[in-house]
């Protein structure tokens, strides 16, 4: 028979993994429900998916591209910007959207009790849906821009492409659970994230070429979004200078975020709703 | 008998007062800066909440309260436990606490079986997906899997009552088709413990009768229920059991009869009573309110106590604050209201088409009724006063408590019987041969 015990001071090491499993019905519905409601009563509906990221490309591309005229390694422009936003546009989704999940269901999960690990862990999943869009998008221009005899050139390691999202995932969720947790105590964070966001991106090979971070290497080197950026286009394109010692780095910084990111989350999950 | 299906020992629950949701990044900053320079923080923390006082609490001068306090009990398989109380008792946060939404700050409970918690009604359902969508949702929020909701999705969407609008989204339903979704998924949770806390305060009257079956037909299945309400009618008939919490700590817990009786008498008895004309809590317009009301008997003298078979008269002394010198077409009630808070004696002038007109200043209605007819027991009036049928001047409840004491309705000195039925009805028996 099931059998819960509740008590007070439960250790904080102690995730109950089971129980996840038993709730994965919610687990699918939560991104159903994420993929499904986010473009209701719109007009454009769906078409927004695409709409998104097209328009954000093609700013960036007209902006830093045409009118600041920013270095991208002799890539096709919007390729570049595209190229740099389809890693780091699934990053910022899951980390934003796992930084929310305990306050926006704050009126459920002060109702009923399921494991609160499911929002944040449901926004990794939902947000690869937007990806999987995002990275149709990028392989339609991309094709593009090889028929067209542009200078681009892939290699073997777009079969690291795997690797690379799953570390987003990874570095986004352990970042967006830390964000999460402290946001119960401190309702600052939640101000604070947007902009966040935006540093984060600039401090990341998006608009610029880490070939222009000369002076500010450390940056590329403590991020641990930077390395796989920068991966990503070099082996689609061709262009940058992936670090191997940087790369593997921020893997284990994404580890480390994320484990770190549980523990932390696990803690403050379990009074949140006294607080919130 | 087997392990209870419910065990709980010593909880505790802890808050601080100020502490909640006033936390920000510049308060702790603050103290921070001071606990640097050496000075002494907390004092600092002190001066600033006197000047707000709303910002947060340090060491010692954080508030605490116990919402719970040392509540231990157990719950054997199949009973159902009514858990009561006043306002802030430490009702919800006990549940809260069962239903593992918060953690206990002291203590332990041990639960043998799925928890099906129902604290909500429609929980967890998003206005923008259909009904359809949301029957699936919000019964996973609950704990269902999604093959045993598909199973169970014609019973849901027939106690429902809303097959026509399954592929509209909620948020075009109106409040109580919202609601009878909801419920109609909670009722359908197949759990071993039902937590439930006052959901059926919502809907019409026909509804809320459909979820007190539904939740005897839960019972009757053998299931475990922790019901909370304030509905002491719903709790003597389906409870097996009560728990009578106060402050956040057992005050009784026992057979549901007497538990209630206790709990009723000892609010009762707190009640405290204010003269008419002061009081705040009144319904309606206010062109005409009661300012007095008292009882007297055939000879016009004030009774504390009635006793049954006498005649009384009823004095609703009425004073007009509309403009014009009258007020035509006035109709009182006084309704009398036993400890299950129902309505068991109600004389109304409208019954009658009795309608009484208002003078300037006091008028004073007279209601006499002959042969009073109420066993032994204490009363609450509610009175009423309209213009017309429709036109709420006053009403107020708990006007007055009446009291009513032995008498010999019967002429043999039976009492009837007051705990089985308000009322006392003459009647003559007899034979007939066949």
């Amino acid at each position: 028979m099931h059998r819960t015990h509740i008590k007070a001071h439960q250790p904080w090491w102690i995730i109950n993994w089971r129980e996840l499993v038993e709730y994965r019905d919610l687990f699918w519905l939560t991104v159903h429900r994420d993929l499904t409601s986010i473009y209701k009563q719109s007009v454009l509906g769906p078409l927004w998916f695409v709409i998104q990221p097209i328009m954000t490309t093609l700013v960036f591309t007209v902006i830093f591209g045409n009118i600041a005229g920013m270095n991208t390694d002799n890539i096709p422009l919007f390729l570049f910007y595209q190229s740099g936003l389809v890693l780091w546009n699934y990053f910022a989704g899951v980390m934003n959207g796992a930084a929310s999940s305990l306050i926006s269901n704050a009126g459920v999960l002060r109702k009923v009790y399921f494991p609160r690990l499911i929002p944040p862990l449901s926004s990794v999943v939902t947000y690869l849906g937007h990806f999987c869009i995002n990275f149709l998008l990028f392989i339609a221009v991309f094709i593009y821009f090889l028929i067209k005899g542009s200078s681009i050139h892939p290699s073997w390691w777009v079969l690291l492409l795997p690797l690379l999202i799953l570390h987003c995932a990874c570095v986004g969720l352990g970042a967006g659970l830390w964000l999460s947790a402290m946001t119960i105590k401190y309702r600052d964070i939640s101000f604070a994230l947007p902009f966040l966001t935006q540093l984060w991106m600039f401090a990341s090979p998006v608009i610029l070429p880490s070939s222009s971070f000369s002076n500010w290497k450390w940056l590329i080197a403590v991020n641990p979004m930077a390395g796989v950026i920068e991966l990503f286009r070099f082996a689609f394109l061709g262009a940058g200078s992936p670090d191997k010692v940087i790369l593997i780095s921020s893997f284990l910084v994404g580890l480390i975020l994320l484990g770190s990111g549980l523990l932390v989350f696990n803690r403050a999950q379990r009074t949140f709703v006294d607080t919130i | 008998m087997s392990e209870p299906a419910i065990s709980v020992r010593g909880l505790s629950k802890r808050y601080n007062l100020g502490a909640i949701s006033r936390h920000t990044l510049a308060d702790e900053m603050t103290y921070l800066i001071h606990r640097i320079r050496g000075r002494n923080a907390a004092d600092h923390m002190g001066q600033v909440r006197n000047k707000a006082p709303s910002a947060r609490p340090y060491g010692e001068h954080a508030k605490e309260f116990w919402a719970v306090k040392d509540v231990s009990f157990d719950v054997n398989p199949g009973e159902i436990l009514g858990v009561i109380g006043g306002n802030g008792a430490g009702k919800s946060t006990l549940l809260k606490i069962l239903s593992r939404i918060t953690e206990p700050t002291e203590g332990e409970a041990v639960i043998n079986g799925r928890v099906g918690s129902l604290l909500e009604v429609g929980t967890g359902f998003h206005p923008d997906l259909t009904g359809r969508e949301n029957i699936y949702l919000s019964g996973t929020i609950l704990g269902m899997k999604k093959a045993e909701i598909t199973k169970k999705f014609d019973e849901i969407v027939a106690f429902s009552e809303v097959e026509q609008f399954l592929d509209t989204p909620v948020k075009r339903y109106s409040s109580g088709m919202f609601v009878r979704l909801g419920f109609a998924v909670a009722a359908h949770l197949d759990p071993e413990i039902l937590v439930v806390d006052e959901v059926l305060a919502v809907g019409d009257a026909a509804f809320q009768k459909k979820c007190l079956g539904k939740m005897g037909e839960v019972a009757r299945d053998g299931r475990t229920i922790l019901f909370v309400s304030h509905n002491m009618a719903a709790i003597e008939n389906l409870c097996s059991h009560g728990l009578w919490l106060d402050h956040g700590r057992v005050k009784m817990l026992g057979e549901t009869a007497p538990v209630v009786e206790q709990y009723l008498n000892t609010s009762q008895a707190m009640t405290e009573s204010v003269s008419l004309r002061d009081r705040t809590d009144r319904r309606g317009s206010g062109r005409a309110r009661i300012v007095n009301f008292f009882v007297t008997n055939d000879t016009n003298c004030r009774q504390a106590v009635l006793r049954p078979g006498n005649t009384y008269r009823f004095h609703l002394e009425c004073e007009l604050n509309s403009p014009g010198p009258t007020l035509q077409n006035v109709f009182a009630a006084v309704d009398l209201k036993d400890h299950r808070n129902e309505t068991v004696w109600l004389v109304s002038s409208a019954f009658t088409h009795e309608a009484k007109t208002l003078g300037r200043g006091i008028t004073e209605l007279v209601c006499t009724a002959p042969d009073f007819n109420l066993a032994e027991g204490t009363y609450k009036a509610t009175l009423y006063l309209t213009c017309g049928v429709n036109d709420h001047l006053d009403q107020i409840s708990n006007a007055a408590e009446i009291s009513v004491e032995g008498g010999d309705f019967f002429g043999t000195g039976s009492k009837g019987s007051p705990t089985h039925c308000r009322t006392l009805t003459r009647a003559s028996w007899s034979t007939l041969s066949l």
